[in-house]
């Protein structure tokens, strides 16, 4: 056996966890938007980027009299960071799809926009905050406190862990139970009759985009925090890995998008402790040509609201 | 008086126009049915009076207000609800979801007589509150979508094909629980294929044939029209 | 109502040509805006000549007379133009070659290949492995041998990425060829022991034309004595006109080596042949099975079109343009490194292809030559704008999404699909969607 998975195996999964909730946090987007326009929204990441941004701008404004940093900042920076990802997330639907969406464009018009609206996007990042990546604040200090066996389990991982958590589950309420949420089920499973019984659409769909850039703001905080920098391509990666986790667990699932995020988290980083760190993307990229060959559907199916 | 007036209505689908140049009126409480075969343009008839087609050009009034221009949701507001063609429930919600979706206009929980009104109608509803819409027989959606509808509190029902797909007892139920929902006030216009069915049920009738109305008059004196008879009654 | 969108496409325009008239000086900006303003009215001119355009066509000498004088021209080209221009017109090359293997992929079939810049690195790296230039020297070889191992290595590897991947739907393919381009970069990173990781490989033998070979010599020494024979007549026929009299070339030889222009008459010959073989696919029944699969590919696959195979023939296609594409680079350039073939290439390769109009072999051309001249234009502005200039092929892609998604020369026959009239067939985002939503969804 090799010692990834023996003796560094618990250590990988600790990880894994952890950054598969970042990976769950963004997926949900994805989720979202599919299981309402049937449509992937390529330009998710910047999203993610873009409250990760105003998680640090924010921090920085709040440290820059001299403040000491703690946890609370934290939670106070998670408020611009999810807002920032609502704002960039309605933009995109606004000027990037619903022309598009208005003239019932073809399928690939979307994609080439997405991707368009994308590299805009973090250009202009770019542009403005240049190429180096930027230091988040320090707000959680590492402090060990749990130890199991020979993995020493960090705060920020629990806080990351217990965030997606909640943040998922309040999703799952919401979209089961509030009006909101009837309403992007009922789109999402037929838009005309949804229509036809008073759901305004394209309200339900500047809800959908909304939802989705509140939890990838948050993801791009909690992502700041732990790995401690951010700038114009950063959510590049964790987006097309977030987007395997939603195909994995079966896109439009908001289960499945949790579920595939943390098991993408974990492959990947035993995986990578087996065949070296540099190799962890590819191995990212493996599971997800794998599974849609062997189970396009993904582990749960397709489908808003069909367990929510 | 007259509740909705479709006055030169077009739609087309791209290059191909599939009603072309609709005018009809529904009038306060009366049963009205657009009789046509497959084709026809009823079905985009009725979605355009819905506002998920556009009429271009056309005018539709409701209430004394033009809908042609409002979006789907705004004309449901207003009193316009449908029983689409098809059933179209939502197959992954539950039966109550379902009829929570036909009261979406109106914000907050609907009160309890509205439900008690659908059950009183389809007292089988009651039993399935709890199980997904997609699992019921096609009799009973088609119950559940026209007391999705009703949970609308619509002024204006629009009933796409009620009887399509449905087994010849359900199909007389089903009818004489339309009359008793227009005799409980609501005015309706009825789209049949079964023009049998929708002339004895229904006050007027309209006859659609390739996207133009072909003939108008009393559902009594339908019934007896020896083109009606010849096209649509299956007798020589 | 104040279209906003418009509104923000004129700004935009105006931005950019108010940008190139502070860069380059108000004649680049007054190019720039006729370029703008003649992009703009192509489609109506396209509409006002497409008829004489067709029957010119429909002449047996029609398309290899206008395709023979359209190369000639262009190969008449170097003579006008100095060093630095050179360099450029052989970046056009390689990118027009690029687009027009993308748009067999993109344009005909159909298909969003977002990682399309992995076969040009493959291209690139077997050109780099196999002249011996690489750690692995276990070969030796020169460009015009390694042309066929590259067409092999990308049939392999288009094979290989095709064949489990295209049986899906439009946007998971989309990202799993993303995938695969990261996955191509990420390996040439770190396979040291092959591709020398991250340094790259350098001294890569450029290009020679084999002594032995009086084919070859033949063709060039018709070629210099062509060109001879050219400009002393312009000379004698225009003196004081354009640039004053041409400089005889004599020792402007067409050796390869350092020289730029013998890639560039090479790209030439090889998008000439490309055309010829692309536009002859495109009309014969294989076209009609790619048109088939992107306007419907499970009515195609019905109607007894055999999807994948057909599917996998444009991915070879694209696969094989690109791979020559990338020989002739690193040839070219004589060193390579695995940044060039990031994203943002496939991407611009992808701005190249819609730019130009989707489906349309000339679109491709045009296409490809305007992404090379855009970030040539924005070449001296300040570093950090400079570093974020791919940020206008973002804005580009979308604008003609929402503006123009037939590109600028737009292929008649996809003009209407892209448009949305063919909409219901495409399986569009929001079919069944109110129609104040998805205008032209039909049922």
């Amino acid at each position: 056996m090799p010692d990834c998975l023996t003796t560094q195996l618990p250590l990988r999964l600790v990880g894994g966890l952890t950054s598969g909730s970042i990976y769950a946090l963004i997926a949900l987007g994805y989720t979202l938007v599919y299981g309402v326009l049937q449509l992937i929204n390529f330009a998710h990441s910047e999203v993610f980027m873009g409250g990760s941004l105003a998680g640090l701008l924010a921090l920085e404004a709040l440290t820059h009299h001299g403040a000491q940093t703690n946890a609370i900042f934290l939670f106070v920076a998670l408020i611009p960071g999810m807002l920032a990802g609502g704002v960039v997330a309605i933009a995109l639907e606004r000027f990037a799809y619903r022309p598009l969406r208005r003239r019932g464009a073809a399928r690939l018009s979307y994609l080439i926009s997405a991707i368009g609206a994308s590299l805009l996007l973090s250009n202009i990042v770019l542009l403005w905050r240049g190429r180096n990546f930027e230091n988040f604040p320090a707000t959680v200090a590492p402090v060990p406190i749990l130890t199991l066996g020979n993995v020493q389990i960090y705060n920020r991982q629990i806080i990351i862990v217990v965030a997606m958590l909640i943040m998922t589950a309040g999703l799952d309420i919401f979209v089961r139970t509030s009006r909101a949420g009837k309403g992007i089920r009922a789109v999402a499973q037929d838009p005309e009759t949804a229509g036809m019984m008073g759901v305004d659409i394209n309200r339900v769909i500047t809800v959908t985009f909304l939802l989705g850039g509140l939890l990838a703001g948050a993801a791009g905080v909690l992502y700041g925090m732990f790995f401690g920098v951010t700038r114009f391509d950063v959510g590049f990666i964790p987006g097309i890995k977030a987007f395997t986790a939603a195909v994995l667990g079966g896109i439009g699932n908001i289960r499945g998008a949790l579920v595939g995020g943390l098991t993408l988290g974990v492959v990947e980083n035993v995986g990578a402790g087996c065949c070296g760190n540099q190799w962890k993307d590819v191995i990212a990229f493996l599971v997800l040509v794998g599974v849609l060959m062997f189970r396009p559907t993904g582990l749960f199916g397709e489908g808003v609201g069909a367990k929510a | 008086m007259s509740i909705l007036e479709l006055q030169d209505v077009h739609v087309s689908y791209g290059n191909i126009e599939a009603v072309k140049g609709i005018s009809l009126t529904v009038d306060e409480g009366e049963i009205v049915t657009l009789i046509g075969g497959n084709g026809a343009g009823k079905t985009t008839t009725l979605k355009t009076i819905s506002g998920v087609r556009r009429a271009a050009p056309g005018t539709i009034v409701f209430d004394e207000e033009r809908i042609d221009h409002m979006p789907s949701h705004e004309i449901v507001k207003r009193g316009v609800c449908q029983a689409p063609e098809g059933r179209r429930i939502f197959p992954r919600m539950s039966v109550r979801e379902n009829l929570d979706m036909g009261a979406y206009s109106q914000k907050g929980t609907p009160p309890t007589e509205d439900y008690e009104r659908v059950f009183t109608l389809f007292p089988v509803l009651r039993d399935r509150l709890s199980q997904a819409g997609g699992t019921l027989s096609g009799g009973e959606q088609q119950m559940l979508a026209i007391g999705r509808a009703l949970m609308a509190r619509p002024r204006l029902l629009l009933l796409d094909e009620p009887s399509m797909g449905l087994a010849p007892m359900f199909v007389e139920k089903i009818f004489s629980i339309i009359r008793e929902i227009n005799e409980q006030g609501t005015t309706i216009l009825l789209v049949e294929q079964n023009a049998q069915m929708a002339l004895q049920t229904a006050s007027r009738g309209y006859v659609i044939e390739s996207g133009e109305i072909v003939l108008e008059d009393r559902a009594a004196k339908l019934l007896t029209d020896e083109r009606v008879k010849k096209a649509y009654l299956g007798e020589a | 109502m104040i279209r906003w969108p418009k509104v923000g496409l004129f700004t935009f325009a105006a931005a950019f040509v108010s940008l190139i008239v502070k860069i380059r000086g108000p004649k680049a900006g007054l190019t720039v805006a006729l370029v703008l303003v003649a992009a703009a009215l192509i489609p109506a001119a396209q509409r006002r000549f497409a008829p004489r355009v067709d029957r010119l066509y429909q002449k047996r000498w029609g398309f290899p007379a206008s395709l023979g004088a359209f190369f000639f021209a262009c190969a008449l080209l170097p003579i006008w133009i100095d060093v630095v221009e050179e360099e450029l017109a052989v970046q056009i090359g390689l990118f027009a070659l690029l687009a027009l293997g993308l748009n067999v992929v993109v344009g005909f079939a159909g298909l969003l290949d977002l990682g399309y810049v992995a076969f040009w690195a493959i291209g690139a790296y077997t050109m780099g492995i196999f002249s011996g230039a690489g750690p692995l020297q276990f070969a030796h070889l020169s460009m015009w041998q390694i042309f066929p191992i590259a067409l092999a290595m990308a049939l392999i590897t288009g094979f290989l990425l095709g064949a489990p991947t295209l049986r899906l739907r439009g946007d998971y393919l989309a990202i799993v060829t993303l995938g695969f381009g990261e996955i191509v970069r990420i390996v040439a990173e770190n396979l040291s022991k092959v591709t020398n990781g991250s340094q790259g490989i350098v001294n890569i033998p450029s290009a020679s034309i084999p002594n032995s070979s009086s084919f070859w010599r033949g063709i060039v020494s018709a070629f210099v004595h062509f060109e001879n024979a050219w400009i002393h007549s312009w000379n004698a026929l225009t003196p004081g006109a354009g640039r004053g009299t041409l400089p005889v070339p004599s020792a402007r030889s067409l050796e390869f080596g350092v020289n730029p222009i013998p890639y560039y008459l090479l790209l030439l010959a090889v998008i000439m042949i490309m055309v010829i073989v692309i536009r002859r696919l495109n009309n014969s029944r294989v076209g009609r099975a790619w048109s088939a699969i992107r306007e419907d590919e499970v009515a195609a696959e019905a109607m007894g079109v055999p999807t994948l195979k057909y599917k996998l023939w444009a991915f070879s296609i694209g696969a094989s343009t690109a791979c020559i594409s990338g020989v002739i680079l690193a040839a070219r350039i004589q060193s390579i490194e695995p940044g060039t073939f990031d994203l943002i290439t496939s991407i611009v390769i992808l701005s190249a292809v819609v730019l130009g109009g989707l489906g349309n072999i000339s679109g491709a051309l045009i296409g490809g030559t305007a992404v090379t001249f855009l970030p040539e234009l924005l070449r001296s502005l300040p570093p950090r704008l400079q570093d974020a200039r791919f940020g206008i092929f973002g804005a580009v892609l979308v604008l003609m999404m929402i503006y123009r998604p037939q590109g600028i020369a737009p292929s008649r026959r996809r003009a209407a699909e892209l448009e949305g009239g063919a909409a219901e067939t495409h399986g569009p985002i929001g079919a069944g969607l109110p129609e104040e939503l998805a205008a032209g969804g039909a049922e």
